[in-house]
């Protein structure tokens, strides 16, 4: 139990996906002028993060690892991880559209607020990144869920936070030239400082 | 030929795809600690991107548009798996540094919006320049930012000393904060900062790409 608290206090602070490894830069600064907007894509996140990260280290566990194949017949030396990007890839397109069609069959409300944020997740770099982190640390299936929730939590935060701030920028005095993208990513990067106070923290 | 120039050449300044169309930002934020991995990382942007421009534009007038985003990510997918195995076989020290960055040039924005934005429209040479420009544009940012960071922050460049660092003996007392996350972010603000500036055109006004996301607006999303 602690270690999955320390495993998703990890993910939300101190590895922040946005802050930390820059993941999903382009819909965080395209879609963070509103704080109402912020919500629905960072909830939108933690659900398809949370959704296709355990999912993803399922099939790499039992169908792309080296040796995974052993239930089948001579599959004991068959090496698949070559494969893994385009099977990450496809999972995470593909559960975006079943998620997609699911919510507007059964939850409507929900749709209008999130569907429309869902198409871009699919190529969000924070979704692949997590499934990508994923693999590499070997994380056991309910690790990867919680990682996967956490993860987007982190993200949430990060984007609401920026969001709020952007609101508040408008009303003041920036250099022409650095209006827009200029003073959002100086933001961001302050924003990044003080997520660095983090480091270190552990459960 | 001046339409061609202009394909190939607009990207760079006029309209960098990092700067003013805000794609591709993850990965340049990421690699540009050292200019070995910021150079190794756009060769290999700039062919995943020139295969997939060229191949969906031969392919443009089959895919159907329903299925278009699942179509581009498979052709990206396995270009980009070309581009991993390769960096793996012959450059494997700088592959173990650029770690998760090379697999998340599937969804590096920049790849997805040239396919959606020219190379689903035009034919494939007009689609190669395109390709060829715009990671040229994502490649000046990448070093840009790159040189800064591995000068000020390790005094070095390419890995060899420039400024001889205090532990090593020399006088430079390296820029810790540098190497860190956040000087990236603040970098490539100065760097969009300068490049407005010198080119006023491009300072926003009210209408930004995010508005595309919002409700409310009437375009085509998906």
């Amino acid at each position: 139990m602690e270690h999955y608290l320390s495993l998703a206090m990890k993910a939300i602070f101190v590895e922040n996906m946005a802050l930390a490894f820059f993941l999903g830069m382009c819909s965080f600064l395209a879609v963070s002028r509103k704080v109402e907007t912020a919500i629905g894509l960072g909830v939108a996140v933690i659900f398809v993060l949370g959704l296709t990260t355990p999912l993803n280290q399922f099939l790499v566990e039992n169908f792309l690892e080296e040796g995974a194949l052993a239930w089948i017949p001579g599959g004991e030396s068959v090496n698949l991880s070559f494969l893994s990007y385009l099977v990450l890839i496809g999972t995470i397109a593909a559960t975006v559209q079943v998620v997609e069609m699911a919510i507007d069959r059964y939850l409507p409300a929900l749709y209008g607020s999130l569907g429309v944020f869902l198409p871009l997740i699919a190529v969000n770099c924070a979704i692949l990144g997590g499934a990508l982190f994923m693999v590499q640390r070997d994380y056991t299936f309910g690790e990867a869920a919680v990682y996967g929730v956490g993860s987007g939590v982190g993200w949430f935060l990060a984007i609401v936070a920026l969001a709020a701030v952007r609101e508040r920028l408008r009303y003041s005095d920036v250099p022409p030239p650095l209006r827009g993208l200029g003073i959002t990513f100086i933001t961001v990067g302050l924003m990044a400082i003080a997520f660095m106070s983090f480091s270190g923290i552990q459960l | 030929m001046s339409k061609q120039n202009e394909i190939l050449l607009d990207p760079l300044i006029d309209n960098n795809p990092i700067g003013l169309q805000v794609l591709g930002i993850c990965s340049a934020l990421a690699v540009t600690t050292q200019l070995d991995k910021a150079i190794v990382m756009t060769f290999a942007v700039m062919f995943v991107l020139a295969a997939s421009n060229v191949i969906i534009s031969l392919l443009r007038n089959q895919i159907p548009g329903s299925v278009r985003i699942i179509a581009q990510l498979t052709i990206i997918a396995s270009l980009v798996m070309i581009a991993d195995q390769f960096l793996r076989a012959f450059l494997y020290e700088i592959s173990l540094q650029l770690s998760v960055f090379v697999g998340l040039i599937i969804t590096n924005c920049i790849i997805m919006g040239r396919a959606e934005a020219f190379a689903m429209q035009n034919k494939p040479w007009p689609a190669f320049l395109d390709a060829i420009g715009n990671s040229a544009g994502y490649g000046l940012v990448l070093i840009a930012v790159a040189i800064p960071r591995e000068l000020l922050g390790s005094g070095k460049l390419f890995g060899v000393t420039v400024l001889q660092t205090v532990s090593e003996g020399g006088w430079y007392v390296q820029n810790g904060f540098m190497v860190m996350a956040p000087a990236a972010f603040i970098l490539i603000g100065i760097f969009i900062w300068a490049v407005r500036a010198y080119r006023p055109e491009q300072v926003e006004e009210e209408f930004h790409v995010g508005a595309l996301f919002e409700p409310g607006y009437e375009g085509d999303l998906r």
